[in-house]
């Protein structure tokens, strides 16, 4: 039994974390699963079709990766600018994160956003608040998988 | 200090009595339950202003002037007005003020700041500092959520602890007892910051539940009241998980109010239809409710005497960044029908 609440208690504190679990929902990981992964795979799809149509156009299978992202790259920052990716991204998740498009709408979300404090210090400074972690530490680990690659073929 | 009773908490000798409330809504507050009782919807929660923070000063501002126009009162009448917001360094209060011209006291008691200008406006005035007084507050869902979360159009999704920001405001004339018929403030308990630890930034009911619990069982042993002689007890933006949790913490100190017990987070939306995850939060959620729905229900009678509690989560971007817990703040105020 609780009679006063307080701050430094560290049992109370252990106690009420406890009680904190039990009461909150747990996240529907099933349901959000199974979400992301059909609205990924049919960003993907789309992908997949402009990467065969470039290739169709007899452009190189390697390079016809290039007008492919920058397609895919537009889209989402398009439906991001209509306000729309963000009601995709409600239902889908990681699924609409982690392909190309979500990186689009890392950036223009902010862009957007920030535009009223002007195009320096508001659109320039914060446009990468989002993705500015990801370019760091994804070329960070790209260069020591990088190393460790050369180191093994020495 | 015969005014002083028990720890915490202030029996007003003098009651001020409210002579008028006003508020403003967004349209997705128009939308809920409550959306009738609202002076004035929203249809663009722009307010005709270039950003989110110019519509929530403006929307501050117009519910400021109408609470004066119905209390047929103008700014020169007003000794004070109390003010606070979200927003860093308060800018929609202050901003306000800059227009207003009437003497200006800022606050900041994050989502607690409807009761905290209530209790400190009821004090001025029950002291003898000023005749007339406004109390006030607002948020709004987009101004709030840049400053304390994501830009809007990031495609996330919001976990199902999380609570949605009210796009309102709310103002309260407050007037010597004998300037008005009522409601009236006869009791004022100011809360402790209470933290049992709690991180999450996005079930900031589970931070706050600790302090509420503290300042109603505060209120109850200061006062000597019994639950039973109150009509409803109601928490700013609580939601779903802090009612509970309040609920469990007062049980473990004897205290039974669930009967009459509900957070102004779960009247103004419809969580299900609303989807708004576990309620409603910011300081506009309980400054609307008040001056919108329970001050007019005081006055036709559905209540008599009811303990309105705005819960505060006195968190910044910056200390959830550096690991810090959150401190939860409630104050407490006694509103009724009549003087007994």
């Amino acid at each position: 039994m609780i009679l006063v609440l307080r701050n430094n208690d560290i049992n109370l504190q252990k106690d009420y974390q406890k009680i904190v679990k039990q009461s909150t929902p747990r996240p529907t990981i099933f349901k959000n699963c199974i979400l992301a992964f059909i609205t990924g795979g049919l960003i993907c799809d789309v992908g997949q079709f402009f990467l065969n149509y470039f290739k169709s156009l007899g452009i190189d299978p390697i390079q016809a990766g290039t007008p492919t992202s920058i397609v895919m790259v537009f889209i989402g920052a398009f439906l991001t600018g209509i306000g729309v990716y963000d009601l995709i991204g409600k239902y889908a998740g990681a699924g609409s994160i982690v392909p190309i498009t979500g990186f689009a709408n890392s950036i223009v979300a902010p862009a957007m956003e920030f535009k009223r404090e002007g195009y320096v210090f508001g659109v320039g400074a914060r446009m990468f608040t989002i993705a500015g972690p990801v370019i760091v530490y994804g070329v960070t680990s790209s260069i020591i998988i990088g190393l460790i690659y050369y180191l093994l073929r020495l | 200090m015969a005014k002083r009773i028990g720890k915490q908490t202030v029996k007003l000798q003098n009651p001020p009595s409210i002579l008028s409330y006003a508020s403003i809504v967004g349209p997705k507050e128009g939308q809920g339950p409550l959306g009738e009782y609202f002076d004035q919807v929203l249809e663009d929660d722009m307010f005709g202003e270039k950003s989110w923070e110019k519509a929530e000063c403006k929307m501050l501002q117009e519910t400021i002037k109408l609470s004066m126009k119905k209390a047929n009162l103008t700014a020169d009448d007003i000794n004070y007005v109390l003010a606070g917001d979200l927003l860093n360094q308060i800018i929609s209060a202050s901003f306000m003020a800059r227009e207003i011209q009437i003497p200006y006291i800022g606050l900041y008691g994050a989502c607690s700041t409807m009761s905290e200008s209530l209790s400190l406006a009821a004090m001025l005035i029950d002291g003898g500092f000023a005749d007339y007084v406004i109390a006030a507050t607002s948020s709004h869902f987009s101004s709030a959520e840049r400053q304390y979360r994501f830009p809007l159009e990031l495609g996330t999704q919001r976990p199902l602890t999380s609570t949605w920001t009210v796009t309102g405001a709310g103002a309260t004339v407050l007037g010597t007892t004998s300037k008005g018929n009522g409601p009236y403030i006869t009791y004022v308990t100011t809360g402790k910051v209470v933290d049992l630890g709690i991180k999450d930034q996005f079930n900031m009911g589970a931070a706050m539940a600790p302090a509420a619990a503290d300042t109603i069982k505060t209120h109850f042993d200061d006062t000597g009241f019994k639950p039973e002689d109150y009509d409803l007890i109601i928490s700013g933006d609580l939601g779903i998980i802090g009612i509970d949790l309040t609920q469990q913490l007062l049980g473990q100190m004897k205290l039974d109010i669930n009967n009459i017990f509900t957070d102004c987070g779960l009247k103004i939306f419809d969580t299900e239809k609303q989807d708004t995850h576990a309620g409603a939060s910011g300081c506009g959620c309980s400054a609307a409710v008040l001056n919108g729905y329970l001050i007019k229900e005081i006055i036709n009678g559905k209540y008599n005497r009811i303990l309105f509690m705005s819960t505060g989560a006195l968190l910044s971007p910056i200390s959830t960044l550096q690991g810090e817990s959150i401190p939860g703040i409630a104050h407490a105020v006694t509103i009724q029908r009549t003087l007994d």
